[in-house]
């Protein structure tokens, strides 16, 4: 019993130096969390640029889960409250009826401004006209082009999914392409099916859609692989989000495809693989874009009771990228603001 | 059980001794005693608890306004966790329980439209259908004899798929068209998707429903037979079985029972939206069972109460919102929620423990 005590607390001690020792001597001089606050540092410091006082903006999205979109969206967000002054709160849900109940806690908190997304508009009439009433003003972001202006929101922005669709379709025809898949990994997306319907209006060849489910990886790149080994002739899919195109790409590899990965959104290792040629192009909605903007009108509103978009949705997308435009965007993307 | 089975003496010496020739069963008990054996006890202290850490973190909490959002909250996974909880008690699972509320909303959509039916004739298609999904479970799980976690794992997936798989199919888009403006819509929405106002308070017709069906399985478990037999089949099925219970019957009743609340909860969210998403209610199944589980029900069967498990959703509802009054951080609730589960588990096994000491 004893030796293997003795044994034990040898151990330990052993592991605790050679960690210690490791800590000190394996610095790695490039990257990492050093290099990260560096370039914190670097960038502007968070201070008020406004004396106005300080307003409470809430966003109820209808994220799942660990989404690395909305992380985006929420840092725009954050920026623009930290220039305007602004306290900002956060809060998603993926089922219509949590994003409504979310939306009511925060009139009840009786906050100066809202931020909603209205992906399931039906769930969300009900709430976000309750908050009009209740003169909490709301602008709509990413979802919603059609409902937002009903519901009483003062503007939208974001992107038209049926109007991005359709540059994908384009796109695609510059570049000849005469097959093409378009890989759904959210079935009972509307967006998304709005998204693919767009892109088979303009494509000049033929466009099928293929439902994998986002939530497993494994499965999404399953799925491409066994549709590229099964049909020869695609010669382009298109991923409705920046992490299936990396399992696109691998499924490619793996079957022995020529097909080209093309994707909507960004993120770092998007921007990287247009860069080296991976990827065909990326269509970006700019997220950080519908963050920043709705926080800043809201801001706007408040202060000069002013209104953008005169009635019309703000757009910000689709933006065609290629490899040529994302060398300068790969910072951005790093830093987690594209 | 609940049912005590006092067998010494109070330390006070009251009562008559066990050589007095008196009856065990008939010795009074005290009420704390009786409160100690109640499987809801350790629930209600959660409750508490919770309560008084967000009135004290969170300023909105305890305004009247918030008051009905968290009961509203809590009442939408309550109607579920009710039924989930009497299931319990009987010894079975049932994965499908969330999937199947999303189930019942577009059956019940989808028929009155395409039928341009009178919509109350799609609710009571719904009804039926539900039912016969609920009664298909029981059925499945009597005559197979396989655990309730496969069979019902089963249905859910098979549900899942038929929700998208249907809806794309006749409505050819992944979410329901808008009945609103069909006969019967008026008061259809009255009666599973009003609000009335109390004092400034906001109060869905949901809370109404939650509480009439706490009373209703209440009454079922402690004061008729066929709550009996629920203690019963949950507690050791052979011996249930020997002394004449309908073991089979009673389970596939259970069965309907959570059909029923999933029908109901699906009508509240067709009625209330209108229009219903095809891909929601995943995930949704395994609250209604923390709920129970935070309420005292054991997950061996045979123990456990309809109160408690409407104690756990409203736990449920304080915490959902009330980490939203607070202005923390989202992302942390799933934390919360498991370490609740967690806490309010330890507490009523000890809890349990202390009340069977003291015996």
């Amino acid at each position: 019993m004893a030796t293997v005590r003795t044994g034990v607390r040898a151990t330990g001690a052993v592991l605790a130096v050679a960690l210690g020792a490791m800590a000190l001597a394996g610095c790695s001089s490039t990257g990492g969390k050093r290099a990260e606050d560096r370039a914190r540092d670097a960038a502007a410091q968070g201070r008020a640029a406004v004396n106005t006082p300080e307003w409470t903006v809430a966003m109820v999205t209808h994220s799942g889960d660990g989404d690395s979109f909305w992380d985006i969206v929420q840092e725009g967000a954050k920026q623009a409250a930290v220039k305007d002054n602004i306290k900002f709160l956060y809060a998603y849900s993926d089922e219509g009826q949590q994003q409504a109940q979310l939306v009511q806690s925060y009139i009840d908190k009786k906050v100066d401004g809202l931020i909603v997304t209205l992906a399931k508009p039906d769930a969300m009439k009900a709430v976000v006209e309750k908050a009009v009433k209740a003169g909490i003003p709301v602008i709509t972001v990413n979802s919603g082009t059609e409902e937002s202006k009903a519901y009483g929101a003062l503007t939208h922005i974001g992107q038209d999914e049926t109007i991005a669709g359709e540059a994908v379709g384009d796109e695609l025809d510059q570049r000849g392409k005469k097959k093409a898949l378009c890989v759904i990994h959210e079935q009972g997306n509307v967006g998304h099916e709005a998204r693919c319907a767009g892109a088979k209006k303009t494509f000049g060849g033929s466009l099928e859609n293929l439902y994998v489910d986002g939530t497993s990886m494994p499965d999404v790149q399953a799925s491409i692989e066994a549709k590229l080994q099964s049909d020869k002739s695609i010669d382009s899919v298109v991923t409705l989000g920046a992490p299936f195109a990396d399992a696109a790409v691998k499924a490619k590899a793996s079957a022995g495809s020529k097909a080209e990965i093309d994707t909507f959104d960004l993120n770092a290792k998007v921007a990287a693989a247009l860069k080296a040629g991976t990827l065909g192009f990326a269509v970006d909605q700019q997220p950080y874009l519908q963050g920043y903007e709705a926080v800043d009108l809201l801001w706007l509103y408040r202060y000069n009771a002013d209104v953008l978009g005169g009635g019309r949705p703000v757009l910000t997308g689709p933006q065609i990228i290629t490899g040529a435009e994302a060398g300068a965007l790969e910072k951005y993307t790093e830093r987690g603001t594209r | 059980m609940t049912a005590t089975a006092p067998s010494a003496p109070p330390a006070d010496g009251g009562g008559p001794g066990p050589l007095g020739g008196g009856d065990e069963r008939l010795l009074r008990t005290s009420l704390l005693r009786r409160l100690l054996g109640r499987p809801e006890l350790g629930s209600v202290a959660g409750a508490a608890a919770v309560f008084l850490f967000f009135a004290l973190t969170a300023d909105s909490f305890l305004r009247a306004a918030s008051f009905g959002t968290v009961l509203y909250a809590a009442s939408t996974i309550g109607i579920m966790a009710v039924p989930v909880a009497l299931l319990m008690i009987g010894g079975e699972f049932d994965l499908s329980a969330g999937v199947l509320v999303t189930s019942s909303a577009l059956i019940s959509s989808m028929f009155s439209f395409q039928l341009t039916a009178n919509v109350w004739v799609g609710v009571g298609v719904s009804l039926l259908v539900t039912l016969a999904i609920g009664a298909f479970n029981g059925v499945m799980l009597t005559r197979t004899k396989l655990p309730s976690f496969i069979i019902t794992l089963g249905t859910f997936l098979m549900l899942t798929g038929l929700n998208l798989g249907l809806t794309k199919q006749i409505s050819g888009t992944v979410s329901t068209k808008s009945i609103a403006d069909m006969e019967g819509f008026p008061s259809a929405s009255k009666v599973f998707a009003s609000q009335l106002t109390l004092g400034g308070v906001e109060l869905k017709v949901t809370i109404l429903w939650w509480a009439v069906l706490i009373a209703v399985a209440t009454w079922i478990l402690l004061r008729t037979r066929f709550g009996n037999w629920i203690f019963a089949v949950g507690g050791n099925t052979d011996a249930a079985r020997a002394v004449g219970v309908p073991v089979v019957r009673t389970k596939i009743l259970l069965y309907m029972g959570v059909a029923f609340s999933a029908w109901i909860a699906g009508q509240h969210l067709l009625f209330s939206f209108d229009v219903v998403q095809s891909g929601e209610g995943v995930g949704k199944e395994l609250i209604y069972i923390v709920a129970a589980v935070i309420g005292g029900c054991l997950i061996t069967g045979g123990y456990g109460s309809a109160i408690g498990a409407a104690v756990g959703a409203l736990i449920f509802g304080m915490t959902d919102k009330g980490i939203v009054y607070a202005e923390w951080n989202p992302n942390w609730f799933k934390f919360f929620l498991g370490a609740m589960l967690l806490l309010a588990t330890l507490l009523n096994a000890w809890v349990r423990r202390r009340a069977e000491a003291t015996r």
